[in-house]
């Protein structure tokens, strides 16, 4: 009885408001997350789509189905949408979902700053898409390079749209990390101390806090370049002394980053998956996560090796060669870390599971292509050619994309409670693995023939024809193999087999509450005395939670905590090394506010970009009302 | 049966790509793996290295994650219990090779990275190449000669390239003579080139551009050295002069239609310095950029209407009639 009233009352305190504000003013961390991989997906189908038009054009030599402005608009669309709206949205949106739910607490610390970087990674999204209908698409790839994207040579508003538009994203992502990192660092079920946290989580504390460092240089570098084309400053400009390298620096030291910071929570998820289909704990905890944080580190001394071909000093060129050949050890450890837990393990081979081994081929091709483009003197041939359209697709495939669909496949019955079917899941996979390998293992062979990337067309005396050809229809396959996807999860989330709690038997956190997770996420949150609590403690959430947190408490000398009240929004605080649980955290209500400045930093932006700096005050002006009205004091807080 | 399937696609695809590599390609195609100067030279010994070791990588990961999967499956329809027997010695192990595979790597590139600085011997002669969107200017500071979209180069000599840009970044790069460089404006970059047997040989930009980066291409010649200098003598010279009245009314035509603005044809009014240098077009093999090739036909469509063959490119469309645009057209085919 007394059970069953509290889950009552947790539904009630934690209930959304409803209507169309209730809609707008969600800051559960379930709905944002899948709100994030939701529009992150349309995105990615979107970028896709641009990627399907170019390998149309690109089928034969000297085709005429784009024109040439067309494919550098859409490959600067691709590049850029599926960076910095597809995969960073999405990991971070599954990583919202997820990390709450793994290291059991009821929602992120920073609910409403969460719900406030949904919106402005849709607003950035929509607004680098608004530049289609005012036909100023952004023209200059991904990396935006000057002086090409400078005031002189690109006079439209097309770089315009790209670097507010990012910018935008850039808020988003940086927002998300400071919640992913204080709600890790700090609220982590009792007993969960560092080295019992699921490696999934902590990939993403390393990536969030690799996007704190990361992006920010960015952020400085496209307000350089806003303010040359703006404001007519000459950061950028040889000719009064400005250096075009500069900005290849502070692109490529945010760029390179980047890279690991889309690859980490991909490995976490590798890490995740693996141990519940060879039903044993991973292998090698302590040194994968050592791998995680060294990767974090190294990838901050890499990003020279974007520049093997500007003319720097051989011998500074060669020091980022070896760093670049060291962080390969780090992903060796990960690689054969996992090849051992599955040497050791009772395998079922699921749809999840498959996806991995589909990673592993991919992705080792991706790295040992990697070390090879790591070194200078043979980066000097493939620089900027289709082999190196062939590495980094297969990193970032390989390496984030099909981790991803092990993903979906995997937490697709937490999220929505029922199964993805299996006999479509064959089928996507299939065409996804074939697409994959079709599409670009030609490209290497197109880059090493005298094939450079970023051009529209090609010549038939290039004699690469041939492997273009194979490419497009391997990126068609790719392509159905998606649709086959999509298809899937729609039939399976009417129609799919029934969940259940834990339908793969894995030992984390988010598979001990029902499926999909309540509201609160757990009615009793449990205390942690093993790595895999689910396995170990096979009753967790049960009830002798009291005496243990006592326990623990007394023994770290802290007074113990009483229970969470079911009448109000609250998560355990707890120590940073063994989750001691020393405080009660109140979590805000759901509230209109972020979306409101949203508005205000979008309504700023835009008035940057179409030059009417009047509208910039009411930009301003709306943020600063959204900010005092979120900060505002509630009856239900203090209650 | 995963194992098998795997072993088969593997072992394909390896054929496959082996194939490819050594035998398919056309005889013409630019291949940075069929290097004719030692940098390429150089460059593509330290692939086959590289290519060898990492498919011999990728076998043996690929031969542990198939032996392992094997084994769990096993184990998992046995029921067996999870093991860590083998783990320990397996990680270390691959780990050390890892190391000592990345030592040979880094070891052969850094080696070849050396090589690759400067040339057996000192540069005798120095090439300035000058990158605009979407042409190559090259000039030979020694001797005061200029052209376009293509590079004479003595064989067997190496010779200094110093690259620099008047615009935006582009990159230099001929894939069977060298890797490439950047051209930077305000900034200049300089390396060497070396062709070891008489023949022609593309170069392209590798680095975007804008909107005609993929047909901003050269020629390289390399030729005998006798040949070599007859060329650059000749291209030191003024226009000669054919006296034909066709070719006088092209002249007439290209001082006072416009095409003077932008081109500059040495020892005539024409002084332009947005376009390519026309002094010696007729010598050259291609034009608007290693695009089409140099004759009656493509000059003709060429300067009918650029903006259909090259969309985007700088030189614009001029109303000639007929007659006019066939005068302009033999006067610049006089240009030898």
């Amino acid at each position: 009885m007394a059970t069953v009233a509290v889950s009552d009352q947790l539904t009630q305190t934690w209930a959304a408001r409803s209507g169309i504000v209730g809609w707008l003013s969600v800051v559960n961390h379930k709905q944002v997350g899948r709100r994030y991989m939701v529009t992150a997906f349309i995105f990615f189908l979107l970028a896709g789509r641009d990627a399907l038009r170019m390998r149309t054009q690109l089928a034969q030599p000297e085709m005429n189905f784009l024109s040439p402005s067309e494919y550098n608009e859409l490959f600067t669309m691709h590049g850029t949408v599926m960076m910095f709206i597809f995969i960073v949205p999405i990991l971070e949106g599954l990583a919202g979902y997820l990390t709450p739910l793994m290291i059991g607490s009821r929602d992120l610390i920073f609910p409403r700053l969460n719900s406030f970087g949904y919106w402005c990674f849709l607003f950035g999204g929509i607004f680098l898409y608004s530049s289609l209908v005012t036909d100023n698409v952004p023209d200059n790839g991904w990396f935006a390079y000057v002086p090409l994207s400078g005031p002189e040579f690109s006079p439209g508003k097309n770089m315009d749209y790209w670097l507010l538009g990012v910018t935008f994203v850039e808020i988003s992502t940086i927002v998300a990390a400071i919640d992913l990192i204080a709600s890790i660092v700090k609220s982590r079920a009792p007993g969960m101390s560092l080295n019992r946290i699921p490696l999934f989580v902590w990939s993403v504390l390393v990536m969030a806090f690799m996007i704190l460092i990361g992006f920010l240089p960015l952020v400085a570098g496209s307000v350089l370049l806003e303010l040359d084309r703006t404001f007519g400053a000459q950061f950028y400009d040889p000719e009064a002394g400005g250096n075009v390298l500069l900005w290849q620096h502070y692109f490529w030291i945010f760029g390179h980053p980047e890279v690991y910071v889309m690859l980490l929570p991909a490995l976490g998820i590798i890490s995740m998956i693996i141990p519940t289909f060879t039903r044993r704990p991973i292998f090698g905890y302590p040194v994968i996560v050592l791998a995680l944080v060294a990767i974090g580190f190294l990838s901050f001394g890499l990003w020279v090796h974007h520049m093997y071909t500007t003319g720097l000093p051989p011998l500074a060129l060669n020091f980022f060669a070896t760093a670049s050949m060291l962080i390969t050890l780090a992903n060796g450890v990960n690689i054969f870390a996992w090849i051992a837990t599955i040497w050791g393990g009772r395998l079922i081979v699921k749809i999840p599971f498959l996806w991995i081994l589909g990673f592993f081929f991919v992705f080792v091709i991706g790295g040992i292509t990697g070390v090879m483009v790591g070194s200078v003197a043979f980066d000097a041939q493939v620089h900027d050619t289709q082999f190196i359209v062939a590495h980094l697709h297969y990193v970032i495939i390989g390496g984030v994309v099909f981790p991803l669909f092990a993903a979906f496949h995997y937490w697709f019955p937490k999220v929505t409670g029922r199964m993805l079917g299996e006999s479509l899941g064959h089928v996507s996979f299939w065409l996804v693995f074939l697409g994959t390998n079709l599409t670009f293992f030609p490209q290497h062979l197109a880059g090493l023939q005298g094939m450079p990337r970023r051009v529209y067309t090609y010549s038939p005396d290039l004699g690469v024809g041939l492997w273009n050809l194979l490419s497009t229809i391997g990126a068609y396959v790719f392509a159905l193999g998606v649709v086959v996807f999509i298809i899937n999860v729609i039939w399976s989330q009417f129609r799919g087999e029934r969940a259940g709690d834990n339908p793969w038997g894995g030992g984390s956190l988010e598979w001990a509450t029902t499926s999909p997770p309540p509201q609160y996420n757990f009615r009793v949150i449990p205390t942690i005395r093993n790595r895999e609590p689910l396995w170990a403690q096979p009753e967790t959430g049960a009830g002798d939670r009291e005496e243990e947190q006592t326990l623990m408490a007394v023994e770290h000398g802290q007074p113990a905590m009483t229970d969470l009240a079911a009448t109000r929004r609250e998560t355990y605080g707890t120590t940073l090394a063994d989750a001691v649980p020393e405080q009660v955290i109140v979590l805000p209500s759901p509230s209109l506010w972020p979306l409101v400045l949203a508005v205000g930093v979008a309504v700023l932006l835009a008035s940057l970009l179409t030059g009417v700096y009047p509208a910039m005050g009411i930009g301003a002006l709306t943020g600063l009302v959204a900010v005092a009205g979120w900060h505002w004091p509630s009856k239900e807080r203090i209650a | 049966m995963t194992t098998t399937g795997r072993g088969v696609v593997l072992g394909g695809a390896l054929a496959i790509t082996v194939v490819l590599l050594a035998g398919c390609q056309p005889e013409d195609s630019p291949s940075a793996l069929d290097p004719r100067g030692p940098r390429a030279e150089r460059i593509a010994d330290l692939w086959w290295l590289m290519f060898w070791l990492g498919t011999a990588v990728f076998v043996v990961v690929m031969g542990f994650l198939a032996y392992a999967t094997f084994r769990a499956w096993r184990r998992g329809v046995a029921d067996g219990e999870p093991t860590d027997r083998h783990a320990n010695p397996f990680l270390a192990g691959a780990m050390a090779v890892t190391v000592l595979v990345i030592l040979v790597v880094l070891g052969f590139s850094l080696w070849t990275s050396r090589l690759l600085v400067e040339p057996d011997e000192p540069p005798a002669l120095t090439v300035d190449v000058i990158g605009n969107q979407w042409w190559w200017e090259v000039r030979y500071p020694e001797v005061d000669a200029i052209t376009a979209n293509e590079i004479h180069i003595p064989v067997g000599e190496p010779v200094r390239v110093r690259l620099l840009s008047d615009d935006v970044i582009h990159s230099f790069w001929i894939p069977e003579l060298s890797g490439k460089l950047d051209l930077l404006p305000g900034i200049t970059n300089e390396f060497w080139i070396e062709a070891d047997e008489p023949g022609t040989y593309l170069g392209e930009c590798a680095e975007f551009c804008g909107i005609q980066h993929a047909h901003m291409a050269f020629l390289v010649v390399a030729e005998p050295r006798e040949r070599f200098d007859l060329w650059l003598t000749g291209q030191v010279e003024p226009a000669s002069f054919v006296a034909d009245p066709l070719v006088e009314r092209g002249q007439d035509i290209f001082l006072t239609a416009g095409c003077a603005a932008c081109h500059t044809v040495r020892g005539t009014a024409a002084d332009g310095e947005i376009g390519p240098d026309l002094t010696h077009l007729a010598s050259r093999e291609t034009i608007a950029a290693g695009m089409l090739e140099n004759n009656l036909g493509n000059l003709m469509g060429w300067i009918a209407d650029p903006q259909a063959i090259k969309p985007g490119n700088h030189m614009p469309n001029l109303p000639l009639a007929p007659e006019e645009l066939e005068a302009v057209v033999a006067y610049l085919l006089s240009l030898e």
